[in-house]
């Protein structure tokens, strides 16, 4: 086989292996390449049947506008379910404050809406697209990562993980994080994608838009990013490497309007993905940090 | 493009992660804003170079440290093969890291200090090695910078190293002498060493054949999950849904179901909704049956004439992996595929001394221990013997306490 097949086959298992294993489970849908990707994978499990779990966004409220209506697309599509859990809901009841200043996300906050999310529907096990080769705490997560009733990783007691054998019994309140393309590249998926001719959010794809410099790296113009006078507004080419919030979410130059020029582009480029993610430039363990509290 | 997936094993200071870094130092394989977060992380070696270890250190202790705890994933590929190496710890404290990590692997590359030569740690890496059952070996002798490039070192230790896997289940062994410090037959030839004639690590990697002969394997599928719409255009729709391990299935081969027993014949192969006359091995599809049979999740489709061993008595090398150590008055659960039963330990049959080979009636399993064991379990189970197939002889213990993963089972045969 090849290797897009091996790992198409392998995630296709794992999926199934949810359904098998968990009473209540969920497919975190971010609206990005990755959690698309495993929505096309779970079409491969279990069509003609229905997925056997809804689709869950946590939404920031500083979502691009392209995928907050990509997203409503392919539900109506597919004919699933989605649910949403608003992290602006847990700032009216006070669960979170709002970060304030000029660099002021919600990336932090959206752990509390999904943990309150995963409580209020009872999720014993939430599906997500993340990928160890993403970043260096994710390189080390098991494909069925634990979590305890907070919600959190711990990484120095991760269970043995062998062969093709996953454990998922939990007590009540713990869930498990699945993630079926842990060992894809980004390469892999964009591959994947022009095989399988998976459609995705324009704004994967190059396009014109005001964009202001933040900390060397490009933004778009939007509301939420609280600019001010010193931020200057340019109208550039651009496209984005991954989407998530806005506040968050930097975009590369990019003249890519296909999926071949984007898959040269992604060979030719010195910085990796998550080079262009804010969340993870705040420490040298952001993501551990984040993930042992109960992140994504 | 094909894939390999391996390990590397090595002790503390044996230069592993230093060698991982090297490899995707020198394939290009690590972006600029990672190096500069190496840089900014500003760990450096006695001659300041950029200590590349760090590339693999995920977690906050393991840099903390200095060491590998846990299995860390890394990713590269040239024009010839895509690789995922899983960086495996090296200290004995860690055993069960390197037990998982090695599960999936088609190649273990062990690393020898130059001027430390085979010692316990290589033994202790190599058995899991033949334990798990990967076919191939690469011993890469490390640290010849500071052996002076010396042939009669790398001719000892390959000597030595030899010794050692006479007792051991091991399909290939071979040798390359490297610096991962330095650099030398990594990705390049190197031209320090005129003496040897053999290829670079790189080169190796890229042409090494895993593949074992004379291991045809018989045709399994586990079932996980029964696709049944229900819905006014598709009433009747019932598939079987799993993934092949081991063996090939076609269309209008005459099955089993076990451990039931009954028999039928498959009409269709589906994949994503198109139709295959053949399921390889590996492929996750659909399988539908001319009968309608009572299957579930748990169960398995063997071809009529290559059944496996369906039992409730065998015996299993089992690596212990929790802290708990093992308690023979426990009832256990085994998962196997779907299928999770509850199980006794009959009787232990030795443990071995991982770092002699010895094998010892010591009844105490601890963490990391390992040896063979007798067990039975409540619901029979259709197995083969794991050197013949590593899933369908692989198993998993859970103590149902604490729902922690306990043990790795190696079935080797059925007792009754």
């Amino acid at each position: 086989m090849d290797y897009l097949d091996q790992l198409e086959a392998e995630a296709i298992h794992i999926l199934r292996e949810v359904a098998g294993q968990f009473e209540n489970p969920a497919l975190l849908f971010s609206g990005g390449k990755d959690s698309i990707t495993l929505v096309h994978l779970a079409e491969k499990a279990f069509r003609p049947g229905k997925f056997p779990f809804p689709l869950v966004h946590i939404d920031t409220g500083h979502n691009f506008p392209e995928t907050i209506a990509f997203r409503d697309e392919l539900i109506a599509r597919l004919g699933e379910k989605l649910i949403v859990g608003y992290v602006q809901d847990s700032i009216d009841a006070g669960k979170v404050v709002e970060q304030k200043g000029k660099n002021a996300s919600r990336n932090m906050l959206q752990t509390v809406t999904l943990l309150d999310t995963i409580a209020e529907h009872k999720f014993d096990a939430c599906i997500g697209g993340a990928r160890r080769d993403e970043e260096k705490a994710r390189a080390k997560e098991r494909i069925f990562s634990v979590r305890d009733e907070f919600g959190q990783w711990d990484p120095k007691r991760q269970r043995p993980e062998l062969w093709n054998v996953y454990n998922g019994r939990i007590h009540k309140g713990e869930n498990v994080r699945v993630f079926p393309i842990s060992n894809w590249t980004e390469l892999d998926v964009w591959n994947y994608i022009r095989r399988e001719n998976i459609k995705l959010p324009s704004i994967y794809f190059s396009h014109e838009r005001n964009v202001i410099t933040r900390n060397g790296q490009l933004m778009a113009a939007a509301e939420f990013l609280n600019m001010d006078h010193e931020d200057i507004v340019e109208y550039r080419k651009v496209r984005f490497r991954t989407v998530g919030d806005m506040t968050c979410t930097a975009a590369v130059l990019s003249e890519a309007f296909e999926i071949d020029d984007i898959i040269e582009e992604i060979q030719q480029s010195k910085i990796s993905e998550r080079g262009a993610r804010m969340d993870d430039k705040v420490s040298e363990a952001a993501m551990e940090d984040r993930k042992k509290g109960g992140y994504f | 493009m094909d894939l390999l997936k391996f390990i590397t094993a090595g002790s503390v200071d044996d230069g592993k992660s230093t060698l991982i870094g090297r490899l995707l130092y020198d394939t290009d394989s690590i972006l600029d804003d990672q190096l500069e977060a190496i840089q900014r992380a500003n760990r450096k070696n006695n001659d300041g170079t950029i200590d590349l270890a760090i590339l693999t250190d995920g977690l906050k202790a393991e840099r903390e440290q200095g060491i590998t705890i846990d299995v860390a994933y890394k990713y590269f590929q040239t024009d010839k093969r895509k690789f995922i190496i899983a960086d495996t710890p090296g200290h004995i404290q860690y055993t069960r890291n390197m037990v998982t990590g090695a599960s999936n692997a088609d190649l273990a590359i062990i690393l020898i200090d130059a001027r430390k030569g085979v010692i316990e740690q290589t033994r202790r890496h190599s058995f899991i090695v033949s334990l798990l059952a990967i076919p191939n070996v690469l011993v890469c002798v490390n640290k010849m910078d500071m052996v002076d490039y010396d042939e009669a070192v790398f001719a000892k230790i390959k000597s030595d190293y030899e010794q050692l896997t006479e007792n051991l289940r091991i399909n290939q062994v071979d040798f390359i002498p490297v610096s991962a410090l330095k650099g030398d037959n990594i990705a390049a030839p190197s031209a320090n060493m005129p003496w040897y004639e053999g290829t670079y690590l790189l080169n190796f990697l890229e042409t090494v054949d895993t593949h074992q002969p004379n291991t045809e394997q018989q045709a399994r599928f586990p079932v996980q999950w029964v696709i049944r719409p229900q819905t006014a255009a598709l009433p009747d729709y019932r598939g079987y849904a799993g993934r092949v391990v081991g063996g090939s299935f076609n269309v209008g081969d005459q099955v089993a179901v076990l451990p039931s027993g009954f028999s039928s014949r498959i009409t269709q192969i589906e994949l994503a909704g198109e139709s295959l006359n053949t399921a390889e091995d590996g492929i996750s599809v659909v399988i539908h049956l001319a009968d309608d049979l009572d299957i579930s999740r748990g169960d398995m489709l063997v071809k009529q004439d290559e059944q496996p061993a369906v039992s409730q008595e065998f015996e299993a090398d089992i690596c212990w992996m929790d802290t708990k150590p093992l308690d023979i008055s426990q009832v256990y659960l085994i998962q196997h595929h779907g299928k999770t039963t509850k199980i006794k330990l009959q009787d232990i049959r030795y443990k071995v001394d991982v770092n002699t080979l010895e094998k010892t009636t010591d009844g105490h399993f601890g963490l990391n221990d390992i040896g063979k064991i007798q067990f039975k379990s409540a619901d029979p189970l259709a197995f083969d013997e794991y050197a013949r197939n590593k899933s369908n002889g692989g198993a998993i213990l859970i103590d149902s306490r604490n729902n922690l993963t306990v043990a790795a089972l190696m079935i080797a045969k059925a007792t009754a």
